[in-house]
């Protein structure tokens, strides 16, 4: 009875269903459509990626903007760096954040509430305001155009420490407490006990910090002044400076290289992805 | 780490009460070593790349200071030239425009999408929907504004092409001062509302399917429902999605660099490009600190403002 007054009152007063779903979808292409031409568009001659209307299908695919690309710029050594640069900051991310989530939510020690209140309160200060001291700190430390100035400023991290605390506080105490009758101490406990179970809290910090290094442009673009030191989105964004435009499927070409990495995360940890988006403010 | 971030509203387990086992100091100060270690990283860390510069900042903007030059005392000078220099007023008037502007349209879209999603539909269908809308959130905002710098290209540009289509004559997207603003605003927000939509899609999963269908027994349908009844049930979601978009948004420096450059003229001049353009080119350091502590208390303000007005507009369930 109330399933049919639902269903009625449905149908006569929301939009009916498949003119929402038929505009989900018009917004969908939207969003995509840039994605699509780009691949599209690198998949053409240099000289056809001029040509209006755009066609999905290049009428003569050719993968001479790809080779193109690695004839500009060095796309390996592009790569080279973005990886070690991401993969190092994702696994120091993991460490530091894990260690001190830990700390936080199961050791007892003196200054917990202040140094966590610390920690916490560093969330909310942006970058581009700390950026010339940063700048000054690792310049004294002859850290300024080298891959290590943009990978250790960026182990510590105060959202990871925030939601690897949460993560441990979610675990049952007893174990800890089984642990501890049974002779154990603080630091079995810890590897024995906890850190095997931390392993999905850790996947949504590595994620993250993957997803916001791979894609970073304001710390490389201060620190980096040799080209040997480029990571790949800086290398883009110089390539499209230093081409004119008739190399338009040059420069889309090294935009889908670039992408690769960061879709196939999509696709494989989406969940984590997802759940720590939403849990934090990451973007860009 | 480095980007803003806030974290959800979220119920913290119950804090666990102190162990009233008996003391040992042994035990003890193995716990308060172990402490010690895990920590370092991360307080050494903060200290050194977040806590120290902040200090940095307020006393470098007391200072002329090129790097090269012994830095001279400056007292309040690079202030009143923030607030008198033409370019840096320009750049806080754009980023408060820009901020309004782009975090309205991104939490329309994503609210609309949203409810739209949550509507009824195959299981596989809304998760499609849902990795769209989301997708551009994994991609680099620097790669994306190349991409877009062609697309809004006033000659051989798609947007263009497609307006012309329906016979709307070219428009100077990234060549005039309206149009430039519109398209960095455009651009930012394809990219971004998917965080917003991500947190409306979780936030309306929350709210229990039985006041949607008391509600539709009691006759309310449609915009009314979602107007009396979703909105308040999802305004803390609207105030966490409100002041990480208001936050963000303050920081804004990719697109505008990338598509614009901060032009025409200063059109799309942002104060994290002023920042970066007075310290990185010009090498003026007590300057561009002094517009970096600007922003801070514009982005402290802007929040402690929002969380009181909250206070009266966000029902806690």
């Amino acid at each position: 009875m109330s399933q049919a007054t639902l269903s009625l009152s449905r149908t006569r007063h929301s939009l009916a269903p498949w003119a929402r779903i038929a505009g989900l979808a018009v917004c969908a292409l939207l969003t995509l459509g840039p994605v699509i031409w780009t691949v599209s568009t690198s998949l053409r001659t240099p000289a056809e990626a001029f040509d209006l209307p755009p066609r999905l299908i290049p009428t003569s695919p050719s993968t001479e903007a790809y080779s193109g690309v690695f004839d500009q710029i060095d796309v390996w050594l592009l790569a080279l760096n973005s990886t070690l640069v991401t993969a190092l900051i994702a696994v120091g991310q993991m460490i530091t954040a894990g260690l001190a989530g830990y700390a936080f939510a199961r050791l007892e020690f003196r200054f917990k509430k202040p140094l966590f209140g610390l920690v916490l309160a560093t969330m909310m200060v942006p970058l581009q305001v700390t950026i010339v001291p940063v700048f000054l700190v690792l310049k004294s430390m002859g850290l300024t155009d080298t891959l290590l100035g943009l990978i250790v400023p960026a182990f510590p991290t105060a959202f990871g420490t925030f939601l690897m605390r949460q993560y441990f506080l979610g675990m049952p105490k007893d174990l800890g407490e089984a642990a501890m009758l049974d002779g154990c101490g603080p630091w079995r406990i810890f590897r024995s006990v906890y850190a095997p179970l931390a392993a999905p809290g850790l996947a949504i910090v590595g994620v993250l910090a993957f997803n916001y290094h791979w894609n970073e442009f304001f710390r490389p673009l201060i620190l980096e002044t040799s080209a040997q030191n480029y990571t790949l989105p800086l290398g883009l964004v110089s390539l499209q400076g230093n081409l004119g435009t008739g190399s338009i499927s040059v420069v889309l070409a090294g935009v889908v290289l670039s992408m690769i990495p960061a879709v196939a995360v999509f696709v494989v940890g989406q969940r984590p992805l997802r759940e720590g988006i939403t849990s934090a403010g990451v973007n860009r | 780490m480095t980007n803003t971030q806030i974290p959800a509203v979220r119920p913290q387990p119950p804090a666990a009460p102190p162990a009233p086992a008996p003391r040992r100091s042994a035990r003890d100060r193995g716990t308060r070593l172990l402490a010690t270690l895990f920590l370092a990283p991360t307080i050494v860390g903060i200290v050194v790349f977040t806590v120290v510069p902040i200090i940095g900042s307020v006393v470098l903007s007391l200072f002329h200071w090129n790097v090269i030059d012994d830095p001279s005392f400056a007292g309040a000078a690079n202030y009143r030239e923030a607030f008198t220099d033409s370019t840096v007023l320009v750049s806080f008037g754009n980023t408060l425009l820009f901020m309004v502007l782009a975090v309205a349209l991104q939490l329309v879209i994503a609210l609309v999408l949203a409810l739209a999603v949550n509507g009824r539909m195959p299981v596989w269908l809304r998760s499609v929907f849902r990795s769209a809308f989301f997708f551009p959130l994994v991609l680099s905002a620097a790669s994306i504004s190349v991409v877009m710098k062609y697309l809004f290209n006033q000659d051989f540009g798609v947007v263009n092409w497609l307006l012309g289509l329906v016979g709307v004559a070219p428009v100077p997207w990234l060549t005039s001062e309206n149009a430039a603003m519109a398209t960095v605003i455009l651009v930012y927000v394809w990219q971004q509302f998917g965080f917003s939509f991500l947190l409306f899609v979780g936030g309306l999963n929350n709210i229990p399917k039985e006041i949607h269908e008391a509600a539709s027994l009691d006759g309310a349908t449609g915009l009314r429902k979602h107007l009396g009844i979703t909105l308040p049930l999802l305004s803390p979601t609207l105030l966490v999605a409100s002041v990480v978009g208001i936050i963000n948004a303050l920081q804004v420096f990719e697109q505008p660099y990338v598509l614009t450059n901060g032009g025409p003229g200063d059109a799309t001049r942002t104060v994290v490009m002023v920042i970066y353009e007075s310290a990185f080119e010009q090498l003026r350091f007590g300057a561009a600190s002094a517009v970096g502590v600007l922003l801070f208390v514009l982005i402290m303000a802007v929040t402690a403002l929002q969380f009181r007005l909250s206070r009266r507009f966000v029902h806690y369930q």
